[in-house]
């Protein structure tokens, strides 16, 4: 039992190291994780002019989980599609490993990637705008860096697994791109949306996420909490991703259409 | 005749090939539907800025939603060709290349055309914006020009993908310029000056501020410079684009290089 853990371990550390090698020199995602900052910094540069310091600070980080989101739903979704196209799908499903420790560490690197994401958008306000970085709890801070990304990585997972026979899951996952940001207090506050929309909110990782690096950073509400639902909300995403990747792998075996997709 | 022929079914068949992965309900969810969440995230930043109201919004992401199509339509062009391993094939045809691309254009444009009518259309609903029915067909022109002038940058984005590879990532860069310096989501009066000269010479800028007058509006006659400038913008772009391919495919031949990019 405890060698099969620890197997497992690996090849989820493996995975994460080697998959977020690759992905550190594929200019496609390079280019996604770094543009969003710049973009939406400068955006929230010309549009809040009148309100600098804490807005941009803030502006910042939001544009660095919007990197993380969109490394995710640019690349998350079709992260099985990637490896039918590359021709070892198969391969990966018939390995003893189970194969949602194969998906899960692809899924969480792409996520991991948004890391520059975060940096870039700090450097860029700190360097272009002369925004001071000032972090309230430096401790809460450390810990919802990796938080926002493991649990937004989940999500990215759980995308994979319920796209896994979409032949153009890619495509339908940059569906989830432009929503996501507006509904998750990044840029918007949420208090500007319809009443209806913003319990929807809640459900997504990036908002909680958000919430953690906000709140550590001005030292304002709760971090530790938001950083709770993080952690909660992932624990939700991989479960159901793992449920619904059983069962379409069983599916897909039962009727050999593995190497097929819709 | 044959280049007419190639111009418009050659075209049409050949931007079908391109999205052999698409269908109705895909194109719904890749096309449609995020040009109209694209939208509402911008209005309602635009509510959280207090920069400019619903309507500044609605008219000018509605315009420019025909540049996704436009950008990365025409990118496929080439990205798609290389991807199925066509690429030398079309280089070596004789085909007259300008009928070849411009054909391709053509759906690209009825792509960006559709997609912004849609979007103007359910955008208006959803944020209530009133167009005035005789902004109707003025409207509908100044959509056709900023489509156009989309397509010319396509073009020119296109002609990029016979150097580099990655014409994803200049479609994203091209589209993110225009998100943020076309008048579209921040007003030109906010930007550097030299930044707002510059803005008059990209698509979807004078296509935008025609749409915003005439919703507020303006008759045609005020905006019809306007549509014709965004017109104007568009044959540039396009003939820089139809170069520009000729220029690097020459290079390419002579380098032998066209598969390197």
């Amino acid at each position: 039992m405890r060698t099969r853990a620890r197997r497992l371990g690996g090849v989820l550390l493996l995975g994460l190291r080697v998959h977020f090698k690759m992905l550190s020199r594929s200019p496609f995602d390079l280019w996604v994780v770094v543009a969003s900052p710049l973009i939406f910094a400068t955006l929230a540069h010309f549009l809040f002019a009148d309100d600098r310091g804490q807005k941009m600070l803030v502006a910042a980080l939001a544009s660095g989980v919007m990197g993380i989101w969109s490394s995710t739903t640019a690349s998350g979704a079709g992260a099985l599609q990637m490896q039918r196209r590359l021709g070892v799908l198969e391969l990966l499903v018939a390995s003893p490993m189970p194969f949602w420790s194969v998906l899960l560490p692809i899924s969480v690197a792409i996520s991991a990637i948004g890391i520059y994401s975060l940096a870039v958008g700090l450097v860029y306000v700190r360097l272009f705008f002369g925004i001071a970085i000032t972090i309230h709890s430096w401790a809460a801070f450390a810990v919802a860096v990796p938080a926002t990304i493991g649990a937004i990585g989940s999500l990215g997972f759980l995308f994979a697994s319920a796209l896994v026979r979409f032949r153009s899951a890619s495509m339908v996952g940059n569906l989830f791109e432009w929503p996501v940001w507006m509904l998750c207090g990044l840029l918007i506050p949420v208090s500007v949306l319809p009443g209806w929309l913003q319990p929807v909110s809640w459900v997504f990782a990036p908002t909680w996420g958000m919430a953690a690096l906000r709140n550590a950073t001005l030292g304002t509400g709760h971090p530790w909490a938001d950083i709770g639902m993080c952690a909660a909300l992932a624990a939700v995403y991989l479960v159901a991703g793992a449920l619904s990747l059983r069962l379409f792998l069983d599916a897909a075996r039962a009727r050999a259409t593995l190497s097929l997709a819709s | 005749m044959r280049n007419l022929r190639l111009l418009t079914i050659g075209g049409y068949i050949s931007y079908r090939a391109m999205f052999g992965w698409l269908n109705p309900y895909l194109y719904s969810l890749t096309v449609l539907l995020p040009s109209l969440t694209q939208l509402a995230f911008f209005v309602y930043l635009g509510r959280a800025s207090h920069v400019a109201n619903d309507s500044y919004y609605v008219a000018g992401n509605a315009l420019l939603a025909a540049a996704t199509p436009s950008l990365f339509g025409m990118a496929q062009t080439i990205a798609g060709e290389r991807y199925s391993q066509t690429l030398a094939l079309l280089v070596v045809s004789p085909a007259n290349r300008t009928a070849v691309f411009l054909g391709r254009a053509l759906p690209a444009t009825a792509n960006g055309i559709l997609t912004s009518i849609w979007t103007f259309a359910i955008a208006a609903v959803l944020f209530q914006i009133a167009v005035p029915t005789r902004a109707l067909l003025p409207l509908a022109l100044a959509i056709v020009a900023t489509s156009f002038s989309c397509v010319g940058l396509g073009l020119f984005n296109a002609s990029l993908g016979l150097r580099w590879r990655e014409t994803g990532v200049l479609g994203n860069l091209f589209l993110y310029l225009l998100l943020m310096f076309a008048g579209v989501n921040v007003p030109l009066d906010r930007l550097p000056s030299w930044l707002s000269t510059l803005s008059q010479g990209i698509p979807v800028t004078h296509g935008a501020k025609a749409a915003r007058e005439l919703v507020a509006g303006a008759s045609f006659g005020h905006v019809v410079w306007l549509i014709a400038a965004e017109a104007l913008v568009g044959a540039i772009y396009a003939a820089v684009g139809i170069v520009a391919l000729r220029l690097f495919e020459l290079e390419a031949r002579r380098g032998a290089t066209l598969e390197v990019a």
